[in-house]
């Protein structure tokens, strides 16, 4: 397989991930609610730039090492943050949509949001 | 050919970041301006290895690797912040 | 093709920059002043100094951020 071969099978990849980056900032801005905006935000710009990263190593074969780390690297942290970021969202009562029909977590954290009280709740429906 | 495909891929990339722009300064919670601050620092990711491949120099890889950790201990350190932790 | 990075990256520092001034929440300020940074490093790079673009990304994102921060939370905590 040729050089020119490689590189554009690598640049559709890198297209197609920069889109999926696009798809996610249409998101961000089209969705009613912060929870909705913190799925649709970190999901597809996670892939989108795994994607672009691994359309990006088609064009320098010979530097595998550094391309490996950085889709590794953010395959790790992006899902870490964004979680991060939901609880706290959660804890300060960031207002739900109108739209929302379920809340699984209402009656959990309802009476004072601390993680004592959570985790003894949740110890005493257990036993 | 090739690079071509990735100047479009880079413009497609600029254009993400104006619309997270968008919802930054829209954004009606601090959370949403938090979630469109990581947008921008992931998406800014892949502009960083876009420019090192258009430039020829694949040495700016580390910068994209350090930009990654930082963004990512910022992001951790608000949602610390925003429940009354640090 | 840099040209257009390069104006596009100017006009969200300057947004970023008017945000980090005016706005009323101390929170949304320190953000907006590290995005501004981060876009400031990205222009760096631009400009072939990979260096300088590592230092900015490291103080003005990380550390700048973190001592805002934590100077915010001893404040939260004197007034209550």
């Amino acid at each position: 397989m040729n050089k020119e071969t490689l590189e554009l099978i690598g640049g559709i990849i890198a297209i197609i991930g920069s889109l999926f980056l696009l798809l996610g900032s249409i998101g961000l801005l089209r969705m009613p609610d912060s929870y909705n905006r913190i799925q649709a935000g970190t999901k597809a710009s996670t892939l989108g730039t795994m994607l672009s990263v691994l359309g990006a190593w088609f064009f320098a074969p010979a530097m595998v090492g550094k391309f490996v780390i950085l889709i590794l690297f953010v395959l790790i942290t992006n899902p870490v943050s964004s979680h991060a970021i939901a609880r706290a969202a959660y804890h300060i009562k960031v207002p739900l949509s109108p739209r929302t029909i379920v809340d699984k977590l209402k009656d959990k954290y309802s009476a004072d949001s601390d993680r004592m009280a959570y985790k003894k709740k949740v110890k005493s429906e257990t036993e | 050919m090739g690079n071509l495909l990735i100047e479009i891929a880079s413009g497609i990339t600029l254009l993400a970041l104006l619309l997270g722009l968008i919802r930054f300064i829209k954004g009606p919670h601090k959370v949403d301006r938090v979630i469109a601050f990581d947008t921008m620092t992931v998406s800014s990711i892949a502009l960083i290895v876009f420019i090192s491949l258009l430039s020829g120099n694949l040495l700016y890889l580390d910068v994209a690797l350090v930009y990654g950790i930082l963004g990512f201990l910022g992001v951790v350190i608000l949602a610390r912040y925003f429940e009354k932790g640090l | 093709m840099f040209v257009i990075i390069a104006i596009v990256l100017g006009i969200i520092s300057l947004i970023g920059g008017v945000i980090a001034l005016f706005h009323k929440k101390l929170v949304v300020a320190i953000l907006a002043a590290g995005l501004v940074s981060l876009t400031a490093s990205i222009i760096f790079l631009l400009l072939a100094a990979p260096d300088v673009a590592m230092t900015e990304a490291a103080i003005g994102s990380g550390l700048t951020t973190v001592i805002f921060l934590y100077v915010l939370n001893k404040i939260r905590e004197k007034n209550g």
